[in-house]
């Protein structure tokens, strides 16, 4: 593995927020996918992004406007694609050790214990067994699964399931973590509840956050910055600062800072889909 | 223990009713015992054909030819079944000589098969694993199909081989599937078996059923059937228990098998 913050020297001239080097940049990333009837969509156009080492970044925008092509693209998951890609300051072809990746379910293995399941990219990746046991039961702990290493998935809530998720995309120590509407099937109580347990993992963690979400408010809360998308194309549209002191608490969605950057995205969200019928996004 | 009870007592009290009836119709409803020897006899000749050793002694390579069928039935049908599974070039080729294989009744090879490696054991054990071969290669195929892609994604994003892709995430799912075909498959074997030894055999309860048959012993062929299903049963539990240990994460599976 490579250090997280690559001694690769990057082109000038480009806006970063905080370290000299971004974790991840992406240059006029453009996707297009071939449908059933031989046209061809464009899913993304011309992306272009910058990730800090430790940042939190956000990624919103309405239903199918691309945001999970994005991540996939980041997680190796999708090969063609035109445009410039690299993690760590290298380009990124296919899967990369520096990237952990939390999907929207927790696609946990069933026959495999929580503790197992964290362990599985450990074992993909033939890192040495003891050592990614002990750091298995920190992740664990960290996550508030203490205890519950043996239960099997089937025997564990979903928000706890999707906790397992997050732990396991950080056994290999990821410089990156890209998380893909990890909540998104969860209750609107749990959910709260893991943005903030989110919001202190990435904290203590020290991990660079790449977010893909439809709720602007769970952007909001959790990140340095937005990146707000429009669809059909896919690209960015705006990138919102979020200049709210942390550790934040739940209780800043009383703060008028946070209702109006949520404001903020929600207007430019409508605008670029004005045609589109308004979704009720939180 | 008052549970247990509630739960066997009808089967229990039909089959009770069922015996009586038929041991009453045997002894004075002038039952012909060559068409339907009384349950005592065929008791008698359960209890003959184990004091004398004989029972044991067939039974014994009529299970060893069954087992060795079903073991090569699972290896095969698993092994082919994930061949072409991971491949699409080698599904396209095999497949229509598959379907023309499976549409075909495998029992019609038996002569053949005795032809093919003689009267002894092995005959039968290459009819039973051919009989047994495809309920498990199409639960496996169909079982392989079903992966949920994102426990795939997981590994992909690993950069995981095809071979830890296989072996961590697309066997396992594929359990559940392929234990309903090994289901009817242990079912299978004892079927592929018993026809083998009908059409050429040295030993085996095939047999036994046979000479019975032609001397007329009825009620020793009725106590072999009893036999044969009592042995099917016990192998359909067994096929049950290691699914139990195997598939502990997966939900119970309700039913007989469907064979």
């Amino acid at each position: 593995m490579t250090a997280p913050d690559g001694q690769v020297a990057q082109p000038a001239g480009l806006s970063r927020p905080r370290d000299a080097t971004p974790l991840i940049s992406v240059r006029e990333l453009t996707k297009v996918y071939p449908t059933a009837k031989g046209e061809r969509v464009q899913a993304l156009s011309r992306i272009s992004l910058d990730i800090a080492q430790g940042e939190f970044v956000s990624l919103v925008g309405p239903s199918g406007c691309g945001k999970t092509t994005v991540l996939r693209i980041l997680a190796g998951l999708i090969a063609d694609y035109t445009g410039d890609v690299s993690v760590s300051g290298k380009a990124l072809h296919g899967p990369s050790r520096e990237v952990g990746v939390v999907f929207q379910d927790a696609n946990l293995m069933p026959w495999r214990t929580a503790l197992a399941n964290v362990l599985l990219p450990a074992e993909v990746l033939g890192l040495n067994r003891k050592q990614a046991k002990l750091r298995a039961q920190e992740l664990l702990t960290m996550v508030g699964l203490e205890g519950f290493e043996r239960k099997l998935p089937g025997e564990l809530s979903g928000g706890m399931r999707q906790r397992v998720a997050i732990a396991r995309a950080l056994i290999h120590d990821p410089a990156v973590l890209l998380l893909d509407e990890p909540f998104g099937a969860l209750d609107a109580m749990t959910r709260d509840t893991m943005n903030v347990e989110l919001a202190a993992i990435a904290a203590r963690s020290k991990k660079t956050v790449f977010l893909i979400t439809h709720s602007i408010a769970e952007a909001v809360f959790l990140s340095d910055r937005v990146l707000v998308m429009s669809s059909r194309p896919g690209r960015i549209v705006e990138v919102i600062p979020v200049e709210l002191p942390r550790p934040r608490g739940l209780d800043i969605i009383a703060d008028p800072g946070f209702a109006a950057t949520v404001l903020r995205i929600r207007r430019l969200l409508d605008s670029v889909t004005a045609s589109a019928l308004p979704s009720i996004a939180h | 223990m008052a549970r247990w009870f509630a739960a066997l007592w009808p089967p229990l009290a039909f089959g009770a009713l069922v015996l009586g009836g038929w041991e009453a119709g045997a002894r004075w409803g002038g039952l012909d015992p060559m068409m339907l020897p009384a349950p005592s006899e065929i008791a008698d000749q359960f209890r003959l054909g184990f004091s004398s050793g004989i029972y044991p002694q067939h039974l014994g390579v009529t299970l060893l030819q069954a087992m060795l069928g079903f073991v090569i039935a699972i290896f095969a049908g698993v092994g082919v079944g994930a061949l072409i599974s991971a491949s699409p070039l080698v599904e396209r080729t095999l497949n229509p000589f598959l379907i023309a294989f499976e549409a075909m009744p495998k029992i019609a090879m038996a002569p053949l098969v005795i032809v093919w490696f003689g009267y002894g054991i092995w005959s039968k054990v290459v009819l039973a694993a051919a009989i047994a071969f495809f309920p498990v290669l199409v639960s496996t195929i169909l079982g392989l199909r079903a992966c949920e892609p994102g426990r795939l994604d997981v590994l992909h994003s690993l950069g995981a081989s095809r071979a830890q892709l296989f072996r961590l995430v697309r066997l396992p799912s594929a359990l559940p599937f392929i234990f309903s075909g090994i289901n009817v498959a242990v079912v299978f074997v004892l079927l592929g078996a018993i026809v083998g030894e009908f059409v050429g055999a040295k030993a085996g309860l095939g047999t036994l059923i046979l000479a019975a048959n032609e001397n007329l012993e009825t009620a020793r062929v009725f106590s072999i059937l009893g036999l044969l299903a009592g042995v099917g049963m016990l192998l359909h539990f067994g096929v049950t228990a290691l699914r139990q240990r195997l598939l502990f994460w997966a939900g119970p599976q309700a039913g007989p098998p469907t064979a």
